[in-house]
């Protein structure tokens, strides 16, 4: 079905940022956002996730891929969900895994990352995971690894969650297939949401046919119609003929007061409930990137219910996050991918 | 056997690895096995095999992508299509087909992954040529055909409908 929505223009960035993402032949060394990786790329992930959400059916579930390759969580903020699926990605690929929570450790003690980054690289890590409040630290890892790690960004301030982004398309295009007909919502905290950021980007390099996001003003980031969005504040209006509703946790913990009356309040208007889901398409899906605040942003019913596919996300994260790996530790060693 | 500098037509190899299979059912072995083709060349062949033996279990179709042993120097490929068996291959006598057998580190990488679905009861080579080359102590069971090939020259084959193959020499290119 033709969706009559006129995309506003994205606006064109240097490409340098990003750039740093790809090695000298062009190949995927490091995933820091989904800029820059165009829709070749990002469809190379998904297709490549296919085959690896396929070994996470079997009964062993492993693939010798990165046997003898150590792949470091470098945790500066806690996230058990994302830290776990990203250690059983790995460990699914055969590598060896170590699990660093700095948030509590070595650069609390005074030492500088740079310290932190060259005593874990002499430990014969070939990957970085790195999760961190900053914006941009995943970025400034990159730039000071030795030659043959890849950085792998698993949540940087409010900036981006690139895997984040491609499990949720990956879900998206297992359920409806082409994005290009389809209107997917994103809903809730947008503002302080760098998964909505990554999303955004994805879903806009896969050509979605309309992207919207709903949110009270207070939680909407300016110039979000930049990003190739249309903004709504009221749900019904919003959710009218979604294929696609993404509901997004409130960030209460990034949240200036006074941005929201009460959590009551953003329930009752925004919260995703049986009755809005009803605006929505009958076959439309319910995802959420967790951990889902039910009562706040969803209802129970909704969340454990048949158009929730909020449990196949996680599932679908190791696969998404195995090809990644493989994707860049492939790039890091060969000459051609 | 004997080795020989020219291809047999595809057809006329498929005939002989499936005469030879039969020869091996009608003394009793592999009474009941289960075909699994290695993707993608492998899979064809194992296609036209699977139909002129009437095999009644769905084929297998292995893609020893993830179990390659030089993914460190030659990367991931593009197109990674799953595996997909499904039956269960625990005691069950395998025809593991592929198109050309060269170093057998494919075939290698296959067994690999095989074991990974469960334990078979045993594993036979099925191969519509039989090249020189070989890198690891594995050989075919049955071989559409022998060939003895020069170190630039190799075997290409085309699929899946009909499938073709032909020779190829790195001097001529």
């Amino acid at each position: 079905m033709a969706v009559n929505f006129v995309r506003p223009k994205i606006p064109k960035f240097a490409p340098d940022p990003w750039a740093i993402q790809f090695d000298e032949q062009g190949h995927l060394r490091h995933l820091l956002t989904i800029e820059g990786l165009g829709p070749q790329w990002i469809t190379r992930i998904l297709d490549t996730a296919e085959g690896f959400v396929s070994v996470t059916d079997r009964e062993i579930k492993k693939v010798p891929l990165l046997r003898g390759r150590t792949v470091v969580n470098l945790f500066f903020e806690s996230s058990t969900r994302t830290r776990t699926t990203f250690e059983l990605a790995a460990k699914r690929l055969s590598a060896d895994v170590l699990n660093l929570n700095l948030a509590t450790s070595a650069t609390k003690k005074g030492e500088s990352l740079l310290d932190t980054l060259r005593n874990i690289e002499a430990m014969q890590a070939d990957m970085f995971v790195v999760r961190h409040e900053q914006s941009g630290a995943a970025h400034f890892i990159a730039r000071h690894v030795a030659p043959h790690v890849s950085v792998l960004n698993a949540g940087d301030g409010w900036h981006s969650h690139p895997t984040q982004a491609l499990l949720d398309a990956f879900t998206i295009r297992r359920h409806k297939g082409d994005f290009t007909p389809l209107r997917v919502a994103i809903v809730g905290d947008i503002r302080h949401s760098r998964v909505a950021r990554s999303q955004m980007h994805v879903l806009n390099s896969l050509n979605v046919g309309e992207l919207r996001v709903i949110a009270p003003r207070t939680l909407i980031p300016t110039d979000v119609e930049k990003l190739g969005v249309r903004v709504f504040h009221d749900m019904r209006e919003g959710l009218r003929d979604v294929d696609v509703i993404i509901m997004l946790r409130l960030q209460r913990e990034r949240m200036e007061s006074g941005l929201l009356p009460s959590e009551e309040e953003f329930y009752r208007l925004y919260g995703l409930t049986e009755e809005k889901l009803a605006w929505a398409k009958d076959d439309a899906i319910v995802m959420h990137p967790g951990p889902a605040n039910r009562g706040v942003e969803i209802e129970s019913s909704v969340a454990d219910g048949p158009q929730s596919v909020i449990l196949e996300q996680v599932s679908n994260g190791i696969g998404v996050r195995m090809a990644v790996m493989s994707l860049c530790m492939s790039a890091n060693r060969g000459e051609n991918a | 056997m004997t080795p020989t500098d020219r291809l047999l037509p595809v057809n006329e190899a498929i005939d002989r690895l499936e005469a030879q299979i039969r020869e091996s059912r009608q003394r009793g072995e592999f009474t009941d096995p289960l075909i699994v083709g290695i993707h993608t060349g492998g899979v064809w062949v194992a296609d036209a095999l699977h139909r002129a033996l009437g095999c009644t279990e769905p084929l297998g179709r292995l893609n020893i992508t993830f179990y390659r042993d030089d993914f460190h120097t030659l990367g991931l490929h593009p197109q990674v299509s799953p595996s997909d068996l499904s039956v269960d291959v625990d005691g069950r006598d395998i025809i593991l087909v592929d198109d050309v057998l060269f170093t057998g580190r494919t075939v290698r990488a296959a067994m690999n992954e095989l074991f990974d679905y469960g334990r078979p009861r045993c594993i036979a080579l099925a191969v519509l040529y039989q090249r020189d080359g070989r890198e690891l102590p594995i050989c075919a069971d049955w071989a559409g055909q022998e060939v003895a090939l020069g170190p630039d020259e190799q075997i290409h084959v085309d699929g899946p409908e009909p499938i073709t193959a032909r020779l190829v020499s790195s001097k001529e290119s």
